[in-house]
C-alpha cells in the first residue's frame, strides 16, 4: 500500500503528554494521499490528540509529524494552507448564522467580500442548508449542524480533511449522508482523515485503519487486514432437517479444517472459515457443495466476515464497546452480515442512532 | 436532501467540490476587520452582553451620586461633577474584566480552534475582539456621560476635551485588556479569569480619587492611592474634562498604554500560539 504514492501524513514517534499521563505515546503513522484513513479506538484513545497535533493545533511533545512533506511545527502555515479542520473539537460560533459562519470563514481564506458570499451560498445550498442559513448555528440539530461543519471546511477545498467523529450522535440518515459527503471528496482527490468510534464506519469507509487504544498504535491495515488476522470468519448453516446435524458437522470440519459448532437453535451451525487457506467465500462455496454432496439438505446459509469489535476484542483483550465510556452510545456490535456466500457487498446497517432529531425540511 | 445527494452523486462535476485555485492568504488587517465584524455580530445576536455594559455604568452612577452626594460632595449635583469622570473609569475597567472572561469562553470554543487552523496572524482573532470591546466601551462612556449630565455634571472643558478625554480611558482599557488576554490564555477557565479582574479591580477601583479626596485619608492609605495608576488616570480624565490643558497625568497613562500593550501583547500571541 505504501508504494509510490506521496503520503499525505508521515508521523514518527508522535508523542503528546498532558502532565504525567502519555495521551499520545509514540505513534508512527504513514497516509496514503488520496484515500479515507481511519483512527480507530475508544474515548480517551489518543485519537483526537493525535489528530490536534497533525493539524498544528497541539506542539508534540516529542516526535515529528509531516504533512504533504511540510512539518507541523516548523512549517505550520504550510500545512495549514493544505488542511481542514472540522469535527467535534474546531467547530464554528454558535452565536453566529450559519451563513455569517461560511462569509467569516470566506474571508479569513481570502476570498474577497463578494467572493466569500456566493462561496458561502454556493455550501448551503449543496448542503441543504439554504433555508436555515440565518439562523443561528445553536438553533440547529445535530446532523444540520455536522453538515455545516464539514461544509466550513470545503471553503477552499482541502488536500487534507481532518474529520474528528464525524457521525457520533447522528441518526442513520445522517449518517449517511455524512459518508457519501467522505466518498464524493475523496473521489475528488482529498484524503481525508477520521476518527471514529464506530466499528462499521471504520469498516464501510476507511480505505486503511488505524486501531489505536492507550495512546499507542495498536494495529494498522485494511479492514480485511485486520480481519483476516484474528480469522476468515464464520460460515453459518441452517439445515432443513435438524437430525442431520451429526454429518453436517462431520463434512463442515473437514471441508474448512476448523471448528464447528453447534447453533443453540435446532439444526443451526456455525463453522469457523480458516484465515490461511481459499478466500472465505471459496472455501465456503466448496463446504456448501460437500455438504449437497453428502445429501444434506440447507435451508439458509450465510457468510460473515468476523466483525471490527471482534478484531478489537482479539487486539486489546477486551471489547471495544467496554473499553468505551459511554457504552449506551455505541451502536450494537454488528453481527455475521447475511449475506449470500460470494457476496461480500456490505448491507446498510448503519449503526442504531441515539439522536434523531433532524429537523431539516 | 436532493441536493446533497446530487453533490455525492455528481461527484466532480459538481460545482461545490470543483477544484479550484485557492485564494491569496488574507492580509493581517483583512483578517483583523472581519474578526472584529465577528465580534460585532455576535454584540448585536445576543444583546444581553450589552446588558452588562449598559446596567453597570447606570447603577454605579445614581448609587454612588446619590449615596455620597449629600455626605461627602455637599449636593449630589455638585459631586456628579466630581464623580463622574471616576466612575467612567471605573465602568470602563470592571468591563475589562468581563470581557477578559468573555474571551477566555471564546478561546475555550471549538470556533477558535478552526480559526487557529487556517494560515492568518494569530494575533488577528484577539484584535478582532479588542475591536468589539473598543465599541462596548464606547457605549459605556456614552451612557456614563450621558447620565452624569442629566444628574448636573458640567465639565469646563469643551466637547473636544471631554471627547479626548473618553478616548483616553478607552485607550487604557484596550491596553490593560492584553493583560486579561494574556491570562484568559493562560487559566483557561472564564471563571477564574473573572474572579482574577475583579480581585484586582475592585481594590483598584475603592482605593482611589473616584470616590473621594486623597487628602482625607490616613497617610498610609494615601500612600497607596497615590502611587495607583487608577488615581493617575482619574486625576487626567479630570484635568482634560475640567478644561486644563493637558499635563503630565496624561503623559503617564499614555506610556503605561504603550507598556501594557508591549508586553502583554506579544506575550499573548505567544501563548496562543504554544498551546
Amino acid at each position: 500500500m505504501t508504494g509510490s504514492s506521496v503520503l499525505a501524513v508521515e508521523a514518527a514517534g508522535l508523542t503528546k503528554r498532558f502532565g504525567t499521563t502519555r495521551a499520545v505515546d509514540g505513534i508512527d503513522l504513514g497516509v496514503p494521499a488520496g484515500s479515507v484513513y481511519g483512527f480507530l479506538g475508544p474515548n480517551g484513545a489518543g485519537k483526537t490528540t493525535t489528530i490536534r497535533m497533525l493539524a498544528t493545533l497541539l506542539r508534540p511533545d516529542a516526535g515529528t509529524a509531516c504533512v504533504f512533506g511540510h512539518d507541523v511545527v516548523r512549517d505550520a502555515d504550510a500545512v495549514r494552507d493544505r488542511i481542514s479542520v472540522t469535527g467535534q473539537y474546531a467547530s464554528l460560533d454558535e452565536g453566529l448564522t450559519a451563513r455569517e459562519n461560511l462569509v467569516l470563514l470566506g474571508r479569513l481564506h481570502g476570498h474577497s467580500r463578494a467572493g466569500a458570499g456566493s462561496r458561502a451560498a454556493e455550501l448551503l445550498d449543496a448542503f441543504s442548508l439554504t433555508e436555515a442559513a440565518d439562523r443561528q448555528v445553536k438553533t440547529y440539530s445535530g446532523g444540520m449542524r455536522r453538515r455545516l461543519d464539514i461544509a466550513g471546511g470545503l471553503i477552499v477545498l482541502p488536500d487534507l480533511l481532518f474529520l474528528d467523529e464525524p457521525t457520533t450522535g447522528l441518526d442513520p440518515r445522517s449518517r449517511n449522508e455524512v459518508w457519501s459527503i467522505v466518498r464524493a471528496l475523496v473521489a475528488d482527490g482529498a484524503t481525508v482523515l477520521l476518527t471514529t468510534q464506530y466499528l462499521d464506519e471504520a469498516d464501510q469507509l476507511a480505505d486503511r485503519i488505524a486501531v489505536i487504544d492507550r495512546g499507542t498504535l495498536i494495529a494498522e491495515g485494511s479492514s480485511d487486514q485486520l480481519k483476516a488476522s484474528v480469522g476468515g470468519g464464520a460460515l453459518h448453516v441452517r439445515l432443513a432437517d435438524p437430525h442431520d446435524w451429526a454429518t453436517a458437522e462431520r463434512v463442515l470440519t473437514r471441508a474448512l479444517r476448523g471448528s464447528v459448532t453447534r447453533d443453540p437453535d435446532l439444526g443451526a451451525l456455525t463453522a469457523q472459515v480458516p484465515s490461511d487457506g481459499p478466500i472465505g467465500a471459496e472455501a465456503a462455496r466448496h463446504a456448501l457443495a460437500e455438504l449437497s454432496r453428502t445429501g444434506v439438505a440447507v435451508t439458509e446459509f450465510s457468510l460473515g466476515q468476523p466483525s471490527l469489535d471482534e478484531v478489537f476484542l482479539a487486539l486489546t483483550g477486551r471489547p471495544a464497546s467496554a473499553a468505551d465510556a459511554p457504552a449506551a452510545d455505541a451502536p450494537a456490535a454488528d453481527g455475521p452480515k447475511s449475506d449470500g456466500p460470494g457476496s461480500d457487498t456490505p448491507a446498510a446497517d448503519a449503526p442504531a442512532a441515539d439522536a434523531p432529531k433532524e429537523t431539516t425540511a | 436532501m436532493t441536493t446533497l445527494n446530487t453533490l455525492a452523486g455528481t461527484r466532480s462535476s459538481s460545482a461545490v467540490l470543483a477544484a479550484r485555485a485557492r485564494p491569496p492568504r488574507p492580509g493581517t488587517v483583512t483578517a483583523c476587520l472581519a474578526f472584529g465584524r465577528r465580534t460585532m455580530l455576535k454584540i448585536r445576536r445576543t444583546p444581553v452582553q450589552l446588558f452588562d455594559i449598559a446596567v453597570h455604568p447606570v447603577v454605579f452612577t445614581l448609587m454612588f451620586t446619590y449615596l455620597f452626594g449629600g455626605a461627602v460632595g455637599g449636593s449630589t449635583g455638585r459631586y456628579a461633577g466630581y464623580v463622574v469622570p471616576g466612575i467612567l473609569v471605573m465602568t470602563l475597567l470592571v468591563t475589562t474584566g468581563t470581557t477578559g472572561a468573555a474571551l477566555s469562553l471564546d478561546i475555550a470554543s471549538g470556533a477558535f480552534d478552526r480559526y487557529r487552523t487556517l494560515s492568518i496572524r494569530p494575533v488577528a482573532p484577539l484584535i478582532g475582539a479588542l475591536i468589539g470591546d473598543v465599541v462596548r466601551y464606547a457605549l459605556a462612556s456614552t451612557v456614563v456621560v450621558g447620565l452624569g449630565f442629566a444628574l448636573g455634571f458640567r465639565p469646563h472643558g469643551n466637547v473636544l476635551a471631554v471627547v479626548g478625554a473618553v478616548v483616553l480611558v478607552v485607550a487604557f482599557s484596550v491596553s490593560l485588556s492584553w493583560v486579561w488576554t494574556a491570562l484568559a490564555l493562560l487559566m483557561r477557565s472564564p471563571g477564574s479569569v473573572l474572579g482574577v479582574t475583579q480581585a484586582v479591580l475592585y481594590p483598584l477601583s475603592l482605593f482611589s480619587n473616584i470616590f473621594i479626596e486623597p487628602a482625607t485619608l490616613p497617610g498610609w492609605l494615601r500612600a497607596f492611592v497615590d502611587v495607583n495608576p487608577v488615581t493617575h488616570l482619574v486625576t487626567a480624565v479630570r484635568e482634560l474634562m475640567g478644561g486644563a490643558t493637558p499635563g503630565r497625568q496624561i503623559g503617564w497613562i499614555l506610556i503605561a498604554c504603550v507598556v501594557l500593550t508591549a508586553v502583554f501583547a506579544p506575550l499573548s500571541v505567544r501563548l496562543l500560539r504554544n498551546d
